[in-house]
């Protein structure tokens, strides 16, 4: 079953149309690798889907129910935005941590504000929060990164902040996780290790689309390629096929600025 | 003669650090107000803010104090707005340093904010945080530690800018050090009163910088 349906997503900035009729689904458990140069609308298609932009026209429905309709936008409420957008988590290209919180603080600090809205806050108050940290923490671990707990932001390499946002964005449990150019930021010898954290999640089944320029790792580690150019999805299929042989001309000529690197 | 002296300049102190504390309460929380409205969407507002920002940063703040104290009494018809006697002359150089020095304050601010990167405000975005939220236990810290440096400049220049006031005969510190040069308390020609409150505001000046220099350590720790 579909856990993600996308329908005619259009979206413009002033006069110039950056998403056309963007319409995929994603299967529960499946990795999508959206690939394009840049320009091309693959990052704002995940900012979209993070109800960081808002689209001109299309839905878009999580695990059957719409949660967006371009159409009936006025009943959209910020309160009702918040909810929704939580079937995502999103880890940036730039990390975004938040400089004067450690590395857990950052992967717990949503959650523990979100459990002030249970009803039950003010009498679990310390058994709920300690839950909290012994999540952070097992995620923390699950990154590799049980001996940085404590440290803050600055003080880690590039590799491991995007590995704390990855943390960060499992906290909340999102159904589909974006990551949007997660390595484009870090110098090559630190890719390895992002890259492999996200192999991973990959393995466990994370339902993910990620939009990336490391055409390797989309053949081997996604389940399907989606590529984009002007705002269009030009061609989709199963990672190896689209990688490999192309059906299209302008995937083929994207693939061929690569291969000859 | 030297503890007359002192007496003289220590209530003229005390008239100056009124006038410096009354400037800061006033002024921190009106120059946020200004920032708010110098950065709003309404376009009106927008430019009645930053209008009033330029005139108040353009003119001497001399001249502002002459005008907030004289010309309301000129206008005919129009009852001075400030009481007679001293307590006057503190309300309208009150009135005066707060206005000015919101503008100051407003500017820091707006950079202050306009400092934070937008990736903060969408990193809380993205976890579900509510505006309220992602201002208090995302942006907020953030801006504090950037407008710290820029503020303890202007803190320290309101210290001495307080002298100012004397020329609406406010008896601040340095009026009180003038006065022995003309006449104060059956001495005349005394001319180092003068130089002495220079003392007074480097050593109240120490002390702010050793406080602010303390409170930018403490945000040392991130970056």
């Amino acid at each position: 079953m579909a856990i993600l349906e996308v329908n005619n997503l259009e979206k413009h900035f002033g006069s110039t149309r950056v998403l056309e009729d963007i319409s995929f689904d994603l299967e529960q458990g499946k990795a999508l690798a959206i690939i394009g140069s840049s320009g091309s609308g693959k990052t704002t298609l995940l900012r979209c889907l993070n109800f960081l932009e808002t689209p001109d026209q299309g839905t878009i429905s999580v695990g059957g129910n719409v949660i967006f309709d371009a159409a009936n936008r006025r009943s959209q409420t910020d309160a009702e935005i918040r909810k929704k957008r939580l079937h995502f988590g999103m880890v940036f290209q730039s990390f975004n941590l938040f400089p004067q919180y450690t590395a857990l603080k950052n992967v717990t600090l949503a959650k523990e504000l979100l459990a002030r809205e249970r009803p039950d806050f003010k009498a679990n108050k310390k058994a709920i929060l300690e839950e909290i940290q012994q999540e952070g923490l097992e995620l923390l671990t699950k990154m590799g990164l049980e001996q940085r707990a404590s440290h803050y932001p600055s003080q880690l390499s590039g590799g491991q902040q995007q590995r704390v946002a990855i943390a960060r964005a499992l906290a909340l449990k999102p159904d589909i996780l974006c990551f949007d150019e997660p390595t484009s930021a870090l110098d090559p010898e630190l890719t390895g290790e992002v890259l492999r954290v996200i192999r991973g999640l990959v393995e466990q089944k994370t339902t993910m689309i990620i939009v990336t320029h490391e055409m390797a790792f989309a053949r081997d580690v996604a389940d399907e390629v989606m590529f984009m150019d002007g705002g269009l999805i030009v061609e989709r299929g199963p990672a190896r096929q689209v990688i490999e042989n192309p059906q299209e001309e302008r995937t083929r000529q994207f693939l061929a600025g690569y291969t000859q690197e | 003669m030297f503890a007359t002296v002192i007496g003289a300049l220590n209530e003229g102190f005390v008239q100056t650090l009124k006038l410096f504390f009354v400037t800061l309460l006033g002024a921190l929380p009106l120059g946020l107000v200004i920032c708010w409205g110098s950065m709003t969407r309404f376009p009106p507002l927008r430019w009645l803010c930053r209008f009033v920002v330029w005139v108040i940063r353009g003119t001497p703040l001399m001249l502002q104090l002459f005008v907030i104290f004289y010309v309301p009494g000129m206008i005919p018809g129009f009852e001075n707005p400030w009481p007679a006697g001293d307590s006057g002359r503190f309300i309208a150089a009150s009135v005066t340093f707060i206005l000015n020095y919101a503008c100051y304050f407003s500017e820091i601010y707006r950079g202050g904010i306009q400092g934070v990167p937008k990736g903060q405000q969408e990193a809380g975005q993205v976890l579900g945080m509510t505006r309220g939220q992602i201002f208090f236990h995302v942006t907020l810290l953030q801006m504090i530690k950037r407008i710290v440096p820029p503020m303890s400049n202007e803190v320290i220049t309101l210290l001495k800018d307080t002298a100012l006031a004397g020329v609406i005969s406010l008896q601040e510190l340095l009026w009180a050090g003038e006065a022995f040069l003309k006449s104060s308390h059956g001495y005349r020609g005394l001319l180092w009163p003068l130089f002495f409150t220079g003392v007074y505001y480097l050593v109240f000046n120490g002390l702010l910088t050793l406080l602010l220099g303390r409170l930018e350590k403490k945000l040392d720790y991130f970056s």
